[in-house]
């Protein structure tokens, strides 16, 4: 049974890798969002089969928690989005300043 | 499983911290963290540090990224200012001294889950053996954070208490702080 815990284990960590890189390339902000949000979720599996591998089920209860700080962080960071043009865009500072200028 | 998944977690830690320090976007920036803290969260798991896992999840990934996001929405800039030309040598050095004193600090650390280290030989017995007594309180873990470590605690209370009472006159101002030079219809 705990090849298959391991082999789980294994295969979310490199999905995980996978959110990283995502996370830190970009190159808009939607990007790093998802990847930060699925990574979240990422880390409420490795958790919920970390828990069951090292036979301590009580450990469940900080995978809720997580998903459940996942979908807030994941909903403030969009209203920010949604309430100022400038926050998700991905221009050098030299752009949003020439804009300014025009504006 | 738990040294993979350290060493994982840990490359991982070390991706994300040189990445947020390159990221020039502050909205980005604010996601990385957010990251980086459940990574340590994730860490805690591993080393069997359930409630401090809870605790860093809850205030790092949860109330730390909404703060950190309310700020960024405040200042009305997603951008970081460059500084050219700033010397920050003086920084790099005292970082490596502090890191190699750290290093060396390590080394008088126990074992994790050694049971001749000294915190569990000499105060935790006495805890375990007259704590209910002198305290009254049936859980132990709360007996030693209310009482025996209660000064402690209650030091940790008041900076909590503090910092919430600054980060909350800060966000209710009225009029929002705004950058230098930037005009009234820019945000």
């Amino acid at each position: 049974m705990e090849i298959y815990y391991l082999a789980a284990g294994i295969a979310i960590l490199v999905s995980m890798a996978l959110g990283v890189a995502r996370a830190v390339l970009g190159p808009t902000v939607f990007d790093r969002i998802l990847a930060v949000n699925m990574f979240g979720t990422k880390a409420v599996l490795l958790v919920s089969v970390f828990a069951f591998f090292s036979g301590r089920p009580d450990i469940l209860d900080i995978a809720l928690l997580y998903s459940l700080l996942n979908f807030v962080g994941v909903i403030a960071a969009l209203r920010l989005v949604e309430r100022g043009k400038h926050y998700a865009n991905s221009f050098s500072r030299e752009d949003l300043e020439d804009e300014e200028e025009n504006a | 499983m738990s040294l993979l998944v350290n060493i994982v977690l840990l490359s991982f830690l070390v991706i994300m911290a040189i990445a947020v320090l390159r990221i020039k976007n502050l909205l980005a920036m604010a996601m990385l963290f957010g990251l980086y803290s459940l990574l340590v969260a994730g860490l805690f798991v591993v080393l069997d540090a359930p409630d401090v896992a809870f605790t860093e999840a809850a205030v790092g990934t949860g109330i730390s990224t909404v703060l950190m996001l309310v700020t960024i929405a405040s200042v009305r800039d997603s951008h970081e200012v460059e500084n050219k030309g700033r010397n920050s040598s003086l920084a790099l050095l005292l970082s490596v001294v502090m890191g190699v004193a750290l290093m060396y600090g390590i080394h008088d650390i126990a074992e994790l889950g050694d049971p001749t280290a000294p915190a569990h030989t000499q105060v935790a017995a006495r805890f375990i053996e007259s704590g209910q007594a002198e305290t009254g309180v049936p859980n132990l873990v709360t007996a030693v954070l209310a009482s025996y470590r209660g000064f402690d605690t209650l030091g940790e209370v008041t900076v909590v208490l503090t910092a919430g009472l600054g980060i909350l006159l800060l966000l209710l101002r009225s009029e929002k702080p705004r950058v230098k030079g930037k005009k009234k219809d820019a945000g």
